[in-house]
């Protein structure tokens, strides 16, 4: 019989207990969320589960929360069981002023540039990687362009008018208007 | 009757240079003939990163024909080349490879930013993408649109043509020129 959801979520809960919750199953995918002490050992109990056998990691990535106090950002980790072929998510949370996280590096090979592109867009320090620099931005780069505090734009640009690109006089990201302001607002009085 | 099949006997040709001529020679400016080789031989290097390089294959291939300009020979190394054309989203990382690329080229070389993205940045105003190629490099011609259609490319590819024409053999000597390589640090 095929592995169901439901029998990951037993398994899981027999080993970790409590330490498991957000458990859902959006579009039918099992997710659920750890601590981020915990993130090694449900990886490594996943993978050598003789029931369970995730063995392929096919991502690793990181969600910035800005409004979740002390865990801003959110690490996910997606796995692949390829015999039953069955697809889990977990997330762990840390804050954003030191974002540790141990690395899945001694686990998985293919950890190590996912790895690095997540310290890349949302400097996720993960603690015991080879080589954790930056693999896709340019190396001169001094922050973490994912975040939200990051506006998407280029900030050295002087000669583009936001008022042209539905930007100009608002605030936070363009989500209210400046009242005082009406018309066309020059970059360098914004 | 007109014939069914016509040859073309519409060739344009290139205007000879003002001189001075009797029977067996012409005397004219330097200035002006290896203007007129020059402009009619241009080896183009594509440095094409995306839709605006597909464009270009249109321009290369039979139907519109750069050829026609003199252009046939595309080069693939810059040591050959006279004109880069940068034709596509030119990332920040790449915007050092672009650079390196221009060094290799020997004087004197031309640079056409082919559509939006390689002019300003287009549509990508973010924080990974090059807001323009002449913030690393000197640029002659900019041609415009997303991707420009290859009439538009054959129209910048004249404009280079008129620059490299009339240029003055003592242009690249000259203490402007200098100036505006010194401004993007090359010398």
């Amino acid at each position: 019989m095929p592995l169901t959801n439901e029998q990951i979520i037993l398994r899981l809960k027999e080993k970790f207990g409590d330490q498991l919750f957000e458990i859902d199953t959006p579009y039918g995918m099992l997710t659920f969320s750890v601590s981020k002490d915990l993130n090694l050992k449900v990886l490594q109990f996943l993978y050598d589960d003789t029931e369970l056998r995730f063995q392929f990691l096919t991502d690793i990535c990181a969600v910035h929360y800005p409004d979740r106090k002390d865990e801003e950002l959110a690490v996910v980790y997606h796995l692949h069981n390829l015999v039953d072929n069955i697809r889990i998510r977990f997330k762990v949370y840390t804050n954003i002023q030191s974002p540790d996280v141990f690395t899945a590096t001694n686990l998985y090979e293919s950890a190590n540039w996912m790895e690095r592109e997540t310290f890349d867009f949302y400097g996720i320090n993960f603690v015991g990687h080879p080589n954790l620099k930056r693999i896709l931005n340019v190396e001169e780069m001094d922050y973490f362009p994912m975040r939200k505090e990051f506006p998407l734009e280029d900030q050295t640009r002087t000669d583009k008018d936001d008022e042209m690109f539905g930007r100009g006089g608002t605030h936070d990201f363009g989500n209210t208007r400046d009242e005082r302001i009406h018309g066309t607002l020059i970059e360098k009085n914004k | 009757m007109a014939r069914p099949v016509r040859f073309n006997n519409t060739e344009k040709l290139i205007e000879e240079p003002e001189g001075y001529m009797g029977e067996g020679f012409m005397a004219t400016s330097f200035d002006k003939v290896i203007g007129l080789a020059r402009k009619n031989s241009l080896w183009p290097l594509p440095f094409a990163t995306s839709c605006c390089g597909i464009e270009f294959m249109a321009t290369m291939g039979s139907h519109y024909d750069l050829s026609r300009f003199g252009a046939e020979r595309l080069g693939f190394s810059p040591r050959q080349c006279d004109l880069l054309m940068v034709m596509g989203t030119i990332a920040k990382k790449m915007g050092p490879i672009l650079r390196q690329v221009y060094l290799q080229m020997a004087e004197p070389r031309w640079v056409m930013a082919v559509g939006a993205c390689a002019s300003s940045g287009g549509i990508f105003d973010t924080y990974s993408v090059l807001q323009g190629i002449d913030q690393v490099i000197p640029v002659d011609v900019y041609v415009p649109g997303c991707p420009p259609r290859p009439e538009a490319i054959i129209d910048g590819f004249m404009q280079i043509q008129n620059l490299v024409g009339q240029e003055s053999l003592r242009r690249r000597n000259s203490e402007r020129y200098t100036e505006l390589l010194a401004s993007y640090s090359i010398q």
